[in-house]
């Protein structure tokens, strides 16, 4: 069954408000009326090169008529739905809901982001009470001391006959405590007053990074050959968008190495050469890099160049744990946030096999469209020393694929969660959309 | 003779009061109040129960309790556990590292001889 998409109503929109007839965009776009009938009416799929000269023909930007800039979106949607399942959101309709009142999309979409972030700082809060080493002292100290002042409170009031030098001492003992309670009563509202100032920390500084790279189209100019300015200086005139220390740190970290891969590796002839082959394991030889360098530089082309070449490419790079340490999504391939991804990914496979660098033509399970091409590699972070476990991290460099043919095609998903493979062996926890699927 | 029980908590005026409760209850009360030696003076003085505070200046209360329970002659001692958080990741710590009973700061005075009874009882 075709899950019901809106490329098509979206074609057809777009023809009406040009007042053109069907036949003669069909004429154009050169496919047959009745052809054209059933892509319109969301019947048959569309991608791709036909995608391209219908966009052509209508003279609008084909990211516009494809789902792809709302995949995001809808991915989030969906994300939602798995969220509240039992609040029974129609998970068949989310396509439909996202185009008949985007609006409202976004909002469901805005808010279970922002209940992520709580959730989140709800969690570092938690695990701050747990283990802060100082905040766990003051509380013990204040906890101690209460309950040596009730016990010694209950004593003075329930024991009848107490001798006068007993009943002194707990008098000076009630006292000395209470005093001393009110000292740590006042230090821990200052510990948990100093908590709140470094809030900012609590958000995820991947997040705040993410956003700032994608601000700048994940090419920094100033950060080029000649571009005169130092990740330093980058960060510093960043301002609020990198508010946390952790941002910053982070954004140190990711800059200096855009810094270094910019000075090996420049634009033009990364271009140039990126024309004839875009294969990030040969132009590496050819450049005299690594292959997760010259991804990297890919993905960090100015967005001019990464047209010519079919872009622009998505990067996620993570580290042998699995967890992201860099991510630049493509509208129609969402990474998810602060879940798992999905195993079967590439990126995964390259980590157990270290230095192969691996093509593989991928098909988002959960998307209408999608079709990419990836290359991953795993390689050793920094000096290979004997006698010192190598620390390995991979990067899977993400390319549109305008070729639509089935030929050595994997099928993987995003995110288990929001995943409609029924039989899938990589499977962690159930998908609402595989319940969905099987209830209708 | 009544039985003797120690209390290992580094809180004088703790130590004061649950010792003043449990004497005029008829134990007689040792006292100890640091976490570096206390797995020795539970062996020199061999109380009948222990109370202990998880949080001891020197050494926490789960490793001396460990200690004490792989340790000959203490493994079967009941000891009381005193701890200043309540969660159930506490407890189930509490329970894994074989404390005999676990009580929450601040407890009453009434729960503490309740307990003492009926580990010493039991």
């Amino acid at each position: 069954m075709a899950r019901p998409t809106l490329t098509g109503s979206r074609i057809r929109e777009r023809r009406a408000l040009r007042g053109m007839r069907q036949a003669e965009l069909a004429r154009r776009a050169g496919i047959s009326a009745s052809y054209l009938n059933l892509i319109e009416h969301n019947r048959r799929r569309i991608g791709g090169k036909l995608l391209l000269d219908i966009a052509a023909a209508l003279d609008v930007e084909p990211s516009l008529l494809s789902e792809g800039a709302e995949a995001a979106l809808i991915a989030t949607l969906r994300e939602a739905a798995a969220d509240r399942a039992e609040a029974g959101a129609e998970a068949d309709a989310v396509e439909e809901l996202a185009g008949r009142f985007p609006g409202w999309a976004a909002l469901v979409a805005a808010q279970h982001r922002a209940i992520e972030g709580l959730e989140r700082t709800l969690e570092v809060l938690t695990d701050r009470l747990t283990h802060d080493p100082h905040l766990a002292a003051s509380m013990h100290e204040v906890l101690s001391t209460v309950t040596a002042i009730h016990s010694t409170a209950s004593i003075l009031v329930e024991t009848k006959e107490i001798e006068p030098e007993w009943r002194d001492r707990f008098h000076r003992n009630i006292n000395e405590d209470s005093q001393r309670l009110a000292e740590g009563a006042q230090r821990l509202v200052s510990e948990l007053e100093a908590g709140q100032r470094r809030q900012d920390t609590l958000g995820a500084p991947q997040d705040e990074v993410e956003r700032f790279l994608a601000a700048r189209g994940f090419h920094l100019p100033e950060l080029e050959a000649g571009g005169g300015a130092t990740p330093a200086e980058v960060i510093a005139e960043a301002g609020e968008a990198l508010s946390s220390t952790a941002a910053r740190e982070m954004a140190q970290g990711i800059l200096a190495r855009y810094a270094e891969d910019a000075a090996r590796l420049a634009v033009g002839p990364v271009t140039e050469a990126a024309a004839e082959t875009l294969d990030p394991g040969w132009l590496a030889a050819r450049f005299g890099v690594g292959p997760g360098a010259m991804m990297r530089r890919l993905a960090s082309l100015p967005p001019e160049a990464a047209a010519t070449l079919g872009g622009p490419f998505g990067l996620v790079a993570c580290d042998a744990s699995g967890t992201f340490t860099f991510r630049r999504p493509l509208p129609g391939f969402p990474l998810p946030r602060f879940g798992a991804a999905c195993p079967l990914w590439p990126l995964f496979q390259a980590l157990s096999r270290p230095m192969i660098p691996l093509r593989q033509r991928l098909r988002l399970a959960s998307r209408a469209e999608g079709w990419f091409v990836t290359h991953a590699v795993a390689e050793p972070v920094g000096v290979v020393q004997a006698g010192r476990e190598p620390l390995f991290e991979a990067h899977m460099l993400i390319v549109p694929d305008r070729d639509e043919s089935e030929e050595g095609l994997r099928r993987v998903g995003v995110t288990c969660r929001i995943c409609p493979r029924a039989e899938c062996r990589g499977r962690r926890e159930p998908s609402i959309m595989a319940e969905s699927a099987a209830a209708g | 003779m009544g039985k003797t029980v120690l209390v290992i908590e580094d809180e004088p005026n703790i130590i004061e009061a649950i010792g003043f409760i449990l004497s005029r209850d008829g134990w007689r009360v040792a006292t100890h109040s640091n976490g570096v030696d206390a797995v020795e003076a539970v062996r020199a003085r061999a109380p009948d129960l222990v109370i202990l505070d998880v949080m001891l200046p020197g050494r926490s209360g789960y490793d001396i309790l460990r200690d004490l329970r792989a340790g000959e002659g203490t493994s079967d001692l009941p000891v009381l556990l005193l701890t200043a958080r309540g969660q159930t990741k506490d407890r189930e710590m509490a329970e894994s590292y074989g404390a005999s009973r676990f009580m929450t700061k601040p407890f009453s005075n009434a729960e503490v001889l309740e307990a003492v009874r009926d580990l010493a009882g039991g």
